[in-house]
């Protein structure tokens, strides 16, 4: 895909020395830039999230969604493929699918003027094409094979659903790289369970959210909830692991390495355990899930998807851009098809620590607007982010570092064409 | 084990037919909504038996029986807990809620347990004077006799939309 300089924009852009460490507070308010991010990101050489599979489990089951601002809908076929195509009917452009989601085993028909499509999007019949006794009814060289929506590439893996306009993409594997993918088959490398959804409008540029969940280093000073209830998490070491090409990550926590330790058996408490001044303790039941000792982390996929992985609460963060200074993050929490009840109360309980009523980062929800309204007017002003170097390398530390954050913006310079 | 309150246990099967356990009742429902809006949210546990329920949950999950909503505590020490982080840990913006309820639609389960189901629509005013519908939905409750007081043993909050606004922390 060639990317042409920014010259379109009524003003030009480009990227202030030195570099990546200032992002200039016009990416964040311009409606031009946003506008030209719709072509360039959401449409260009990126694999978006679509849905789950377990969104459209049977033949005909469909959901609806958004790349970028763009209506899409996800569809499964009579021979159980995926097809993903713009919600958008070729005939006068109506939504085809109106619902969220739900089964059209039968075809898609747009309501409007009942043009009829195919579960792979393509035209099957229109009312009226003979016309009404004799009279009216298409020209004789309508060929309706000729008419479809408009498809997207599509690509399921462990069990989330990606798409993309662009042509000649990498496998979604490849695409997130070796790096990333080990991370993403522990967590969803099983059959998943839905357990609940909710979602949140945040009054902030999109690109404010990719930025905060890729900042560890405000995680302890700005959420405060562990620290005030001296939770005593017994987690120490952790790190920041970057995609090779920078545009995704991994930041993690570990417990103590001296988890399997005497010290534990001789304090009585299983490793899993946090002490706290809770007066409800059980928020933080958890159990030792996998035997990596990773207890809290982050995954972030270019351009707006992020996982986490707390204690045992699994979710998925898809942040949709709803206009220029509007998000609309959608928090799908999961569990495992073989979760016992007892597990499943576990990660119920600790829903409460993220999402919109987060114990442990509901100011997620307001500190991005703050950055919003602090910036909207000084265009010509850059933040300044060089916490841990001006790199975008891995590293040791996690919490004192933006090298996250500033590889996300390699990223996004790079496919925005901005020099 | 979280489970939504099933849809019969809110229809009326046998109304409640004390007209002065009704007052009682809509007092104690209102005493909530109000002890809320004046901000006074110490006071918000001991509307709850020991070890009650409290959930806020859209509708949608709700009516799928999916047990995560958007904030959940069983018994009044998480309850505590979250006015305390409230109070102490958590940072947003200033805001105020002003509760409008609807009348309650009560029934008796004939364990002494009443069961509640009201509408409630909420507006929000943040400290600029900015004022929207923040939350419109119902509660649908399990009320008990404690000690001739009358407690929630069971709340659960079903809010019309999946959507909420910047961030939810005063509970509703």
């Amino acid at each position: 895909m060639v990317l042409a300089n920014a010259t379109e924009l009524s003003e030009p852009f480009s990227w202030p020395d030195p570099g990546l460490s200032r992002i200039p507070f016009r990416l964040f308010s311009d409606p031009e830039i946003y506008a030209l991010e719709q072509q360039r990101v959401f449409r260009g050489p990126v694999w978006n999230f679509l849905c789950l599979d377990i969104d459209i489990p049977n033949p005909g089951d469909f959901k609806t969604t958004f790349i970028g601002e763009t209506p899409i809908v996800v569809i499964r076929d009579e021979n159980g493929d995926i097809n993903a195509m713009v919600n958008r009917c070729a005939h006068k452009g109506a939504l085809v699918c109106l619902q969220e989601r739900g089964n059209k085993k039968k075809g898609m028909t747009c309501v409007y003027h009942s043009w009829t499509y195919d579960l792979r999007g393509q035209l099957k019949g229109i009312a009226f094409r003979n016309g009404i006794k004799g009279k009216g009814g298409m020209p004789d060289d309508f060929d309706p094979a000729k008419h479809h929506m408009q498809r997207i590439n599509v690509e399921s893996f462990c069990g989330l659903i990606f798409g993309s306009f662009a042509d000649g993409m990498p496998s979604v594997e490849d695409y997130l790289g070796e790096n990333m993918t080990w991370m993403v088959k522990r967590n969803f490398g099983k059959p998943l369970k839905p357990l609940g959804v909710h979602s949140q409008i945040i009054h902030n540029n999109w690109k404010l959210y990719a930025e905060n969940v890729r900042d560890s280093y405000h995680a302890t000073l700005l959420h405060t909830f562990y620290v005030t209830f001296k939770v005593n998490r017994m987690d120490m070491d952790g790190g920041i692991i970057m995609a090779d090409d920078k545009w995704h990550h991994i930041s993690y926590a570990k417990r103590h390495q001296l988890d399997e330790s005497d010290e534990y058996e001789k304090a009585g408490v299983h490793a899993a355990q946090y002490e706290s001044k809770l007066a409800g303790p059980q928020l933080l039941d958890a159990w030792d899930e996998y035997d990596d000792g990773i207890t809290h982390c982050i995954q972030t996929v270019f351009p707006n998807l992020t996982f986490h992985y707390t204690l045992n609460s699994l979710c998925v963060r898809f942040f949709v851009p709803r206009g220029v200074n509007e998000t609309e993050l959608i928090w799908i929490y999961l569990g495992y098809e073989d979760d016992t009840e007892e597990q499943t109360a576990m990660r119920v309980m600790q829903g409460n620590l993220t999402g919109t009523a987060g114990l442990v980062s509901l100011e997620d929800g307001c500190i991005n607007e703050f950055v919003q309204r602090g910036t909207h007017m000084s265009a010509d002003k850059a933040a300044f982010l060089e916490m841990g170097g001006r790199d975008t390398e891995s590293s040791e530390a996690s919490r004192a570092t933006e090298a996250a954050i500033r590889g996300f913006w390699e990223g996004y310079r790079g496919i925005m064409g901005f020099q | 084990m979280n489970k939504a309150v099933n849809d019969d246990q809110y229809r009326p099967t046998a109304p409640l037919s004390d007209p002065e356990q009704r007052r009682r009742i809509e007092d104690f429902l209102v005493g909530y909504v109000h002890a809320i809006d004046d901000g006074d949210f110490r006071r918000w546990p001991d509307f709850f038996t020991e070890d009650a329920v409290y959930q806020i949950i859209p509708r949608e999950s709700y009516d799928a029986n999916l047990p995560l909503g958007i904030l959940y505590c069983e018994g009044r020490g998480m309850m505590s807990d979250r006015i305390l982080a409230l109070e102490t840990a958590n940072i947003f913006e200033p805001h105020t809620y002003s509760h409008i309820l609807g009348r309650p639609q009560l029934s008796e389960n004939g364990d002494g347990t009443v069961n509640a189901r009201s509408n409630v629509h909420i507006t929000r005013t943040m400290q600029d004077g900015r004022m929207e519908i923040y939350a419109v939905g119902k509660y649908v409750d399990r009320i008990v006799m404690e000690n001739s007081e009358l407690r929630l043993q069971d709340r659960r909050v079903v809010l019309e939309s999946r959507r909420v606004d910047i961030l939810l922390v005063y509970p509703l």
